[in-house]
């Protein structure tokens, strides 16, 4: 539906985007995610035709956007980082605006409805934009994206600036659009983009550093699988016991604590599971586990090691 | 071209812009107007036109002002530059939104005309040739302007600046005068907006001039359409 390939965009020396290559399939919910700056705006800029590429191409359903910008624009609804709303209409003359802009060619009134009712501002349609709340003008930023029922949706960062119950809502909504519609959506909180998203794409400093289904993501990246223990006994012999079980890459001894137990932290391979052999080898020297504790690298400190890792240290220079 | 257009006109009458554009516009003209035909005790509204320079060169900024500037600073040229309508379509739709507006304003000196026919005679021929030559001459400054407003975010700088162009413009005249390379002046006497103007005032309908007010506003719009691809593409 969407196929990006080999994108870059520089302004003078900086390189805001760098060789980005990827595609989304139809109905796919495809995340973007990275830190302020990595070049998530700039990419979706480039996608929806607002500004070019240096180099690279991006074909939307078959139609190059520079080639065919007409029929290219036409599948495209996009919701950018600041809603482009005319503050000083009122809803429904807004989105009447946006329809004959877009050139959709549905019945007008029923088709304004309908995109109204579906983002809850139905009884808003007389109000100026100007005096809606933030969460309501995200809605009308969202409907007019909606106007023509597009194919591709691209939402940049829709959810920043909105109250929880708000937040739900959207990401509902987004959900619920990704039945019909390939989406791109961006964002820089990882939750978010998990808890919606059925592929994530990691991009740091312009470059893609991670690009995997969502349940995937985590098994990915990290090869390591960690354990967090805390045992009874004396350090020398449970370290020296911990180490002999296969599988096992390191073990660190973090504290002491009181009563005489530590806190450990085992690293082991990312294909076995070694909680078994743990428990019987402190059976084994006779120091009880008091505690045990199985945790993957959670996404957000796998996504900030690879914004450092791969991107270097992040900053604000573009957006 | 034509939601553009439609847009335009409806921000301009649903603010305060159109009726304030409008009075000033009716007020001087009508100040020209009381002056040189009821005092002077004249049907020739030539002289009326004449004046009518100056205000257009104040009035035509402010209505373009916002065009593409408040666009930019809003960022709605998003939308409108991510949606299937060519750049082009959006530039002509501004335009010709502005200039059906200025078109109203013009639009009292067939009024003026009218109520000159109680009295005498007006010269039909003269006041149609003029009210023309004041469209094209509003046409080609409003492309100018519309030009400067796509090249600021801000719509203060873009009216200063269209004013100050529209004073140069004004003024040019006298810069001839005082330029003694004899090929600068030449230049700019073909460049001089009033030389092509005054012929309409005097009731001379000439190709020349036509051509001249139409092909500094396609040019200038042909300009705008340049000045945004290349923001898209730098």
């Amino acid at each position: 539906m969407v196929e990006v390939q080999s994108l870059t965009k520089r302004y003078g020396n900086i390189t805001a985007v760098d060789d980005i290559s990827f595609s989304v399939e139809p109905g796919e919910i495809l995340g973007f995610l990275g830190p302020n700056g990595a070049g998530k705006s700039t990419t979706m800029n480039i996608i929806t035709g607002y500004i070019s590429s240096t180099s690279g191409t991006v074909t939307i359903d078959g139609f190059d956007i520079l080639d065919n910008p007409k029929q290219a624009k036409m599948k495209i609804g996009y919701l950018p980082e600041i809603p482009p709303l005319y503050i000083d209409m009122t809803v429904r003359r807004y989105l009447e605006f946006m329809f004959d802009l877009k050139r959709v060619k549905l019945p007008k009134k029923e088709h304004i409805d309908e995109v109204m009712r579906l983002v809850h501002v139905g009884d808003k349609g007389d109000r100026i934009i100007k005096n809606l709340s933030k969460g309501y003008k995200q809605r009308v930023g969202f409907a007019q994206a909606l106007l023509g029922n597009p194919p591709v949706l691209i939402l940049d960062e829709p959810t920043v600036g909105l109250d929880p119950k708000q937040i739900i809502e959207i990401r509902n909504l987004i959900r619920s659009l990704g039945k019909k519609h390939t989406v791109i959506f961006s964002s820089h909180v990882l939750s978010e983009v998990s808890e919606i998203c059925d592929r994530i794409i990691v991009i740091s400093k312009g470059k893609i550093v991670a690009d995997a289904k969502t349940d995937e993501l985590s098994a990915v990246i990290s090869n390591n699988l960690k354990l967090s223990l805390i045992i009874e006994g004396s350090s020398p012999a449970v370290i020296a016991e911990l180490k002999k079980i296969p599988g096992v890459k390191g073990v660190k001894k973090l504290r002491d604590l009181n009563g005489g137990a530590a806190k450990y932290t085992v690293d082991y391979q990312k294909d076995s599971d070694i909680r078994r052999d743990v428990f019987s080898a402190m059976v084994r020297i006779d120091c009880p586990i008091l505690e045990m504790q199985s945790g993957n690298e959670t996404l957000e400190e796998m996504f900030l090691r690879l914004t450092k890792e791969k991107g270097g240290k992040t900053d604000d220079s573009n957006s | 071209m034509t939601a553009i257009l439609k847009r335009e006109l409806s921000s301009y009458f649903q603010s305060a812009t159109a009726y304030v554009v409008m009075g000033v516009y009716f007020f001087f003209s009508g100040m020209f107007f009381y002056l040189y035909c009821f005092r002077g005790n004249s049907a020739n509204l030539s002289y009326v036109y004449a004046n009518m320079f100056y205000i257009i060169m104040f009035i035509i900024p402010i209505i373009t002002m916002k065009t593409f500037s408040e666009e930019k600073r809003q960022k709605t040229d998003q939308a409108l530059f991510t949606s299937p309508t060519s750049i082009t379509g959006i530039v002509i739709g501004k335009f010709l939104g502005s200039f059906v507006l200025y078109t109203i304003c013009c639009s009292i000196f067939l009024l003026y005309a009218v109520v000159i026919s109680f009295f005498a005679q007006p010269q039909w021929s003269v006041v149609l040739c003029t009210f023309l030559g004041l469209l094209l001459l509003g046409g080609a400054f409003i492309a100018i302007n519309v030009f400067i407003s796509a090249l600021t975010e801000s719509m203060i700088v873009a009216a200063v600046s269209g004013m100050a162009v529209g004073l140069l413009i004004d003024m040019m005249t006298y810069f001839i005068s005082m330029i003694s390379i004899s090929w600068i002046s030449d230049l700019l006497e073909k460049i001089n907006f009033i030389n092509y103007y005054q012929n309409f005032t005097y009731g001379v309908l000439s190709i020349t001039d036509v051509v001249f007010f139409l092909s500094v506003a396609a040019l200038f719009l042909f300009f705008t359409v340049r000045i945004l691809e290349k923001r898209r593409w730098s």
